[in-house]
């Protein structure tokens, strides 16, 4: 077990902790500004799945990483105008909305894949983000590796931070997209249209989620499997409740869920004491373990998950 | 007043059905710069919709709006905010957990836009809330500021957007009294300063002594508008609800032999937030006895309701009911010792809104035969009692197969009448039992407790409305931050003192 300790197995678990995380923050990023206006989209887990595939496409095709990137993006926004269009028209439950964009990612993604490579279960390579070292600051001992020798895709995530926590609290639109969230008929009387700021932010939350997915197939494996999102989606909704809707709270969760991930990776390679299934199934007990553990702490918006409908007799 | 003037806001002909029920038919209405024009009406006599189409949340079905003469269209809050309209909302439209400054510039483009600058919003806010003389910290978060505080930034929120036309719905329904006498102090500044506003109310009193007209709906329709120097409280009254109204009910002393039913000793009770908001209150309620509780909403008297009723525990002290401690025992069990509770929230506590009346009204017996007989609901035998109890309570429509959300406000609390007195309960504690309610359902909740009072029961009462604790109190007690400040008997009540312990202050 002394392998655990040397610095090479150190840096190597927390630079995978870091790749790992970056989907689930991309994720979760995109969920909080959903989340924000009052929308649970528990969908994501879908676009990123859909998101994932499309990127390989995007990528073979033109033989270009960014157009699949692109192409992620796209399909995410498809998916998430499609949940407002339920949700905020047509006023349907988001939970259930959110399961059946699921069920349909899963298939058809299953379906199109098979069409496009055949039954052989995975893609051929295609052209993907490769790790790019930061002049300088990869050079530093321990934290230069971990940190700053990442894919583009996984510094964007990373980026995203500090610019979703800006566009949250530091601009009007934040401020909008907040009241919606906490008191839509307040936000509806101040002149702000609720409709239009939810459809934004959950399209823009299911953009982040389809990038998420590239970076599963265009940073991580560079090939698709069938579920390749395997209830990252799901991972991310908690590191959204975890971190307490803040981007910043969102990193540390993802950061830890990912180290957890990459933990057990190296655990099943070393260990020969536990089956593999069961060290598999590290970062989930982690959410669970995470959510029964702000039970009671974490303060949703007010009106998250319910539909906004103005028309009511008025007594 | 000169007519000659273009009116600041005419709305005519306005007409406006909702399924069921026409709630604005052919409506005229005006308001002058420079006036305070009260719009009085009963509770679902349409008020609400008028001002909801004025400041585009509602679409009427017919009429016409105009602005300083000029015909306007509105379709939404943006169209009346740009036409100067504003609207301080009887549910305040804030979103607590943003600051006060956050609250105002919601929605709108201050310079910067789309980023916002706090600082710069700080300052100018800051600057609105010393013109308007009003003591607020414009980064609070507003759930931490008093109800009163929460008004004011309402007011601010209005007037930054510089509405020259103010809606205030129900505005002194959350008010201590000392707080409205600021807020009309506040009103007739406005006035002066040559804003328009409308005040809309059900208080007969504060509408007479306020306003410059008023304009009486009664189910949809304008009754009158008359001028306050031309009418008095019963006229607008008969106006108001189509009938002559009893305001002072007869209120014999009690004759029967008297004992506690109620004896609260040293009760302590948490509130959501682990704060002490019932500090150490010791009480007794005899049988034949009305004891009012008076107070400002959120000094511990929903907690001490709670308590009482077993939906939350205290953290000391006793609660005896005829002599047995109930302390710590669950609302069912209480409810069985012959308690009933008209809860602060019907709509919440009082009735399950989807469910039907005759369903509510056996929320408590319902496992018990009659209603269930070998586990099954016997659905005629239920039915045919809430047919009983319609008719003894005069709920209308006397449907019991209606649900609930579909009876009007004064209607549902007799649902819950019907279901909590039926059982000719020892103790009934009844908070705000009339909060909401217009003048004739007003007027028949209180019949209904000063019957059982009569009949023997011990009544506790908690309610903001200082009218209504007078006028049914045999004790009044005045709850100040979680204690029993003064408590007066009938015949000794001074109603400055108790607005004075009621706002904190010390009587000597």
């Amino acid at each position: 077990m002394e392998v655990l300790f040397t610095s090479d197995f150190l840096i190597n678990l927390f630079s995978a902790g870091v790749r790992l995380a970056a989907p689930l923050l991309m994720a979760a990023l995109g969920e909080i500004i959903a989340e924000r206006s009052g929308l649970l989209n528990i969908g994501i887990e879908g676009a990123i799945l859909l998101g994932a595939l499309f990127a390989v496409f995007g990528s073979d095709f033109s033989g270009s990483p960014w157009v699949g990137a692109l192409s992620a993006i796209l399909t995410g926004a498809a998916l998430g105008l499609v949940f407002a269009f339920i949700t905020v028209t047509l006023g349907g439950d988001q939970v259930v909305t959110g399961t059946a964009i699921n069920i349909l990612a899963l298939g058809l993604s299953t379906y199109l894949f098979r069409l496009a490579y055949g039954l052989e279960g995975f893609s051929h390579e295609v052209e993907f983000f490769r790790p790019l070292a930061i002049p300088l600051l990869s050079e530093i001992p321990f934290i230069g590796p971990i940190f700053f020798k990442q894919s583009f895709l996984v510094y964007l995530a990373f980026i995203f931070v500090p610019v979703v926590a800006y566009y949250l609290f530091r601009t009007m639109w934040g401020l909008s997209l907040r009241a919606a969230g906490d008191h839509p008929r307040a936000a509806d009387t101040m002149g702000i249209n609720v409709a239009r700021t939810r459809y934004v932010a959950v399209t823009i939350g299911g953009m982040l989620a389809g990038l998420a997915g590239s970076i599963l197939t265009l940073s991580h494996l560079n090939i698709f499997v069938e579920n390749i999102s395997a209830g990252r989606g799901f991972i991310a909704l908690a590191a959204v409740v975890f971190g307490q809707w803040n981007p910043a709270g969102a990193m540390f969760s993802a950061l830890l869920f990912g180290i957890a991930d990459a933990l057990q990776l190296r655990l099943q390679t070393i260990s020969n004491v536990l089956p593999y299934q069961l060290l598999a199934t590290i970062p989930y007990i982690l959410t669970v373990l995470a959510l029964v553990g702000v039970v009671g702490r974490a303060y949703p918006p007010k009106a998250l998950g319910k539909p906004y409908l103005r028309e009511e007799r008025g007594s | 007043m000169t007519t000659d003037k273009i009116p600041l806001l005419e709305m005519r002909e306005i007409t406006k059905r909702f399924p069921g029920i026409l709630a604005n038919d052919h409506i005229n209405f005006s308001v002058y710069a420079g006036e305070i024009h009260s719009l009085l009406g009963e509770n679902g006599a349409g008020k609400s919709t008028l001002m909801n189409i004025l400041y585009g949340l509602v679409a009427p079905d017919s009429g016409k709006v105009f602005v300083r003469g000029k015909e306007v269209r509105i379709h939404s809050p943006l169209d009346a905010i740009d036409k100067g309209i504003g609207m301080v909302h009887q549910h305040f439209m804030l979103v607590d957990r943003l600051s006060v400054v956050e609250n105002v510039v919601i929605g709108t483009k201050p310079p910067g836009y789309p980023a916002f600058r706090k600082e710069a919003a700080v300052k100018r806010i800051s600057q609105l809330i010393e013109e308007y003389g009003f003591d607020i910290d414009a980064l609070m978060p507003v759930h931490l500021l008093s109800v009163g505080q929460q008004q004011r930034v309402e007011i601010i929120k209005a007037l930054y957007r510089g509405a020259d036309l103010l809606i205030l719905d129900e505005p002194t329904a959350v008010l201590t009294p000392p707080e409205v006498v600021d807020l009309f102090r506040l009103l007739r500044n406005l006035r002066q300063a040559g804003h328009g506003i409308i005040f809309i109310s059900h208080k007969l009193n504060e509408t007479l002594e306020n306003s410059d007209q008023i304009t009486v709906i009664r189910q949809g329709k304008v009754v009158n508008t008359v001028l306050p120097q031309n009418i008095d409280r019963a006229g607008l009254a008969s106006l108001m609800v189509g009938r002559d109204v009893l305001f002072d009910l007869p209120h014999p002393p009690y004759s029967g032999k008297q004992h506690a039913v109620l004896n609260i000793q040293n009760l302590k009770v948490l509130d959501d937030r682990k704060i002490e908001a019932v500090k150490d209150i010791s009480i007794e309620v005899c049988n034949g006895e009305v004891f009012g509780i008076a107070g400002v909403d959120g000094n511990g008297q929903s907690e001490l309701v709670e308590a009482l009723t077993g939906l939350r525990q205290g953290t000391g002290g006793k609660i005896m009911l005829g002599g047995v401690e109930i302390t710590g025992k669950s609302p069912g069990e209480i409810l069985a010792q012959g308690v009933a509770h008209i809860p602060e929230d019907r709509q919440v506590r009082g009735l399950v809104m989807g469910f039907r009346v005759d369903e509510n009204l056996i929320l408590h017996d319902y496992g018990r035969p009659p209603f269930t007989r070998r586990g099954l609901l016997q659905h005629k035998e239920i039915y045919r009692w809430a047919r009983q109890r319609a008719q003894d309570f005069d709920i209308r429509p006397p449907e019991p197969r209606l649900q609930a959300r579909q009876l009007s406000g004064g209607n549902q609390q007799k649902v819950v009448l019907a279901r909590e007195l039926t059982k000719n309960p020892r103790l009934i504690i009844a908070v705000p039992p009339t909060r909401g309610l217009d003048v004739g359902a007003t007027e028949y909740v209180h019949r209904a407790l000063l019957d059982a009072r009569a009949n023997g029961a011990a009544v506790l009462l908690v309610s903001t409305e200082l009218e209504e604790v007078l006028s049914l109190s045999d004790t009044v007690a005045v709850m100040y931050e979680g204690r029993i400040v003064g408590t007066m008997q009938r015949d000794e009540i001074d109603i400055t003192r108790i607005g004075l312990l009621m706002g904190g202050g010390h009587v000597d």
